[in-house]
C-alpha cells in the first residue's frame, strides 16, 4: 500500500481529517444558531404571512442574494480583514470558520424559509385559532412541523461546507483541501490528491446518509 | 350567544375592494347548533372565521357573549380564541406529533394549565371520543374519521362555550360522515355546547342543525328553523340546495310525470302526522285512486317527516283535496 502512495504521509491525512471536521462541524453550528432564525424572519415577514413587512423582506431578502451570488472564492479572500479581526488569524481551521459561516448562513437561511412555506397554511390557522402567539405558533407548531425539511437542509448545507471547506485551502485553511492543494497540485503529488478526494467523497456519502435516516426519522407521514 | 350586527367584510384585491360578505345580521342562540350552507364562494368561510377573528370584518359589531369582540386587543383576542375551538375540513392536526400531544396543544399553549390537569384532560377527551388506543399514534396513521375525532378532541381541549365546524365533513366518506355528525350533535346536547357549522351538504344540516342560513353571494338569502327551511325552501338557491341532497332536479321531475294522468300533488308530513294513515284514509272515502310518482321518509334531526309526490285519479278530487288541506299536512298541487 506504501509503495502506491509514495508521497502520502498518513499522519498528515489524519490530521487534515480532524481539521476537516473541525470546520465544517464549527461553521456549521454557526450557520445552524444564524440561519436559523433568519430563516424564519424571511418566512414570517413574506408575503401573506403572519408579520408580513414587504419592505423589510425585499432588504433582507436582497442582502441574502447579494450574499449567495458572491462566488466563495472571492469572499474568502475579501473576509480575511474581518477574519482576523473576529479570531485573530485568517489561517488554519480557526480562520477557516467566519468565512464559512458567511458563506453559508444565507443559503441556509433560504432552506429554512422554503421548508417553513412547505408547511400546510391550516397548521398555523388551527394554531391562531387556539389562541396562540406568533411565537407560540413558530416555536410549537410551525418548526416542528418544518423540521424534516430544515434536516435535510442541514445536511445539504453540511455537505456545501465541506466543499467549500476544502476551497479555504487556496487561501491557507487547513484540512483535507489544504492538502490537496499544497501537495496534490503544487506539488504534483496525484496520490495524495487521490487519497484526499476519496475522503472528501466518503465524508459527503456519510453526511447524507445521516441526514437521509434523520429525515425518514421525523417525517411521522 | 353569537350576534353579526351590520357586520360586512371586503377583500383588497388589486386596489379594488371586493365584497366578500355585504351587511349580514342574524343571531345564534346559546346552546344551539346553527348551520350555514353556500356554495363554494358564497362567503361561508369568511362568515365562520369572522367569528374568531381568523378574519376581521371591515365594518359592523360582532357580540360574542354580549361582548363586542372587534374592540379586543392581542390578550383579549387569545382568552377570546380559548372560548371557541374549531375543527377544519382537512383536520390541520400536526403531523408531528402524537394524538396525545395535538389533543394537549391548546391547554399548553393557554399556558394555564398543570402537566396533571393536561394529561386527565387529554384521556377524558380521547375517551370521549373513543380514541383512547390510539394516543400515542401519529395523525398518519389514523382514518379520516379519526383524525376529525382528534380535531374534535383538540377543539374541547379548553372547555369552549362554542365549536366552530369548517366543513367538517366534506373530506369525509357517507358514513363516517354519519358518525362524526352524530359526535357533534350529543356534543352539542352534553355539553350545551354552542356549534356553528359551515357546509356545501343539506344532508349535514338535515341530520344536526336546529336552525339554518342559506348564503348565496355574500347575502344571507333565507334563514330559520331547518324543518322549515328543508321542506319549503322559498329562494331558489335553497331549492337548489334541497332537491340536490335528494339527488332530484325540480325540472326533470316535471317532466317526468306529464305522461301520467290525473291530478298531481306533493304532500308534506312532519313530525307524528308522518305515520297518520292519511293517504289510505282519503282514497277510501272520496272514491279517488293513487299513485306514489316519488317520495322520502326520513328524519330532520331528530323530527320524522315524510314528503309523497302522487297522482290523483277518479273519485271525488276536490273532497280529497279539502280532506288533505284540513289534515296535518302541508299540500302543494304541482298539476
Amino acid at each position: 500500500m506504501n509503495e502506491l502512495f509514495t508521497n502520502v504521509d498518513w499522519a498528515d491525512i489524519w490530521q487534515a481529517t480532524l481539521d476537516t471536521f473541525y470546520m465544517v462541524g464549527g461553521s456549521l453550528v454557526f450557520t445552524i444558531l444564524l440561519g436559523l432564525p433568519l430563516g424564519v424572519l424571511l418566512f414570517l415577514t413574506g408575503k401573506r404571512q403572519l408579520l408580513e413587512q414587504a419592505a423589510f423582506y425585499n432588504l433582507l431578502s436582497f442582502v441574502v442574494n447579494v450574499l449567495r451570488s458572491v462566488p466563495f472564492i472571492i469572499l474568502l479572500i475579501v473576509m480575511i480583514p474581518v477574519t482576523v479581526l473576529i479570531t485573530g488569524t485568517s489561517l488554519g481551521v480557526a480562520g477557516a470558520i467566519p468565512p464559512l459561516v458567511v458563506g453559508a448562513t444565507p443559503f441556509f437561511a433560504r432552506l429554512v424559509e422554503t421548508a417553513l412555506r412547505e408547511v400546510d397554511r391550516g397548521i398555523i390557522e388551527a394554531a391562531q385559532s387556539m389562541g396562540a402567539t406568533t411565537r407560540q405558533i413558530v416555536i410549537s407548531a410551525l418548526l416542528p412541523e418544518a423540521l424534516p425539511g430544515i434536516i435535510a437542509g442541514i445536511t445539504v448545507t453540511a455537505i456545501t461546507l465541506v466543499s467549500y471547506a476544502a476551497m479555504s485551502g487556496v487561501i491557507g485553511g487547513g484540512g483535507l483541501g489544504d492538502l490537496a492543494i499544497r501537495y496534490g497540485y503544487q506539488r504534483f503529488q496525484t496520490d495524495v490528491m487521490i487519497v484526499t478526494v476519496v475522503l472528501l467523497l466518503i465524508i459527503v456519502q456519510v453526511l447524507q446518509m445521516v441526514g437521509d435516516k434523520l429525515v425518514i426519522h421525523f417525517s411521522r407521514r | 350567544m353569537i350576534e353579526f350586527k351590520n357586520i360586512h367584510k371586503s377583500y383588497q384585491v388589486a386596489g379594488k375592494a371586493i365584497p366578500a360578505l355585504h351587511d349580514t345580521n342574524f343571531t345564534v342562540e346559546q346552546g344551539e347548533v346553527f348551520g350555514v350552507i353556500g356554495h363554494s364562494g358564497a362567503g361561508k368561510s369568511t362568515l365562520l372565521r369572522l367569528i374568531n377573528l381568523l378574519e376581521r370584518p371591515s365594518g359592523g359589531q360582532l357580540l360574542v357573549d354580549g361582548e363586542d369582540i372587534t374592540r379586543l386587543d392581542s390578550a383579549g383576542l387569545r382568552v377570546l380564541r380559548r372560548k371557541i375551538g374549531m375543527i377544519f375540513q382537512h383536520f390541520n392536526l400536526l403531523s408531528s406529533k402524537t394524538v396525545a400531544d395535538n389533543v394537549a396543544l391548546p391547554m399548553k399553549l393557554a399556558g394555564i394549565y398543570s402537566k396533571a390537569e393536561i394529561k386527565a384532560r387529554v384521556a377524558e377527551l380521547l375517551e370521549r371520543v373513543g380514541l383512547s388506543d390510539q394516543a400515542r399514534k401519529y395523525p398518519a396513521q389514523l382514518s379520516g374519521g379519526q383524525k376529525q375525532r382528534v380535531g374534535i378532541a383538540r377543539a374541547l381541549a379548553c372547555r369552549p362555550k362554542i365549536l366552530l365546524c369548517d366543513e367538517a365533513t366534506s373530506a369525509l366518506d357517507p358514513q363516517t360522515t354519519q358518525s362524526v355528525l352524530q359526535l357533534l350533535g350529543d356534543i352539542n346536547q352534553e355539553l350545551g355546547l354552542t356549534i356553528v357549522m359551515i357546509t356545501h351538504e343539506m344532508d349535514a344540516i338535515r341530520r344536526v342543525c336546529d336552525r339554518v342560513a342559506v348564503l348565496d353571494s355574500g347575502r344571507i338569502v333565507e334563514m330559520g328553523p331547518v324543518a322549515e327551511v328543508f321542506l319549503h325552501p322559498q329562494h331558489p338557491t335553497s331549492r337548489r340546495f334541497v332537491f340536490e341532497s335528494e339527488n332530484q332536479d325540480e325540472q326533470e321531475l316535471h317532466e317526468d310525470f306529464r305522461h301520467v294522468p290525473g291530478h298531481i300533488l306533493r304532500l308534506t308530513f312532519h313530525g307524528e302526522a308522518t305515520y297518520t294513515p292519511l293517504l289510505g284514509t282519503v282514497a277510501r272515502e272520496t272514491g279517488v285512486d293513487y299513485s306514489i310518482l316519488a317520495g322520502r321518509i326520513d328524519r330532520i334531526k331528530d323530527v320524522p317527516y315524510g314528503q309523497l309526490t302522487i297522482a290523483l285519479i277518479g273519485g271525488n278530487y276536490e273532497e280529497a283535496l279539502k280532506r288533505f288541506n284540513a289534515a296535518d299536512v302541508h299540500v302543494e298541487v304541482v298539476r
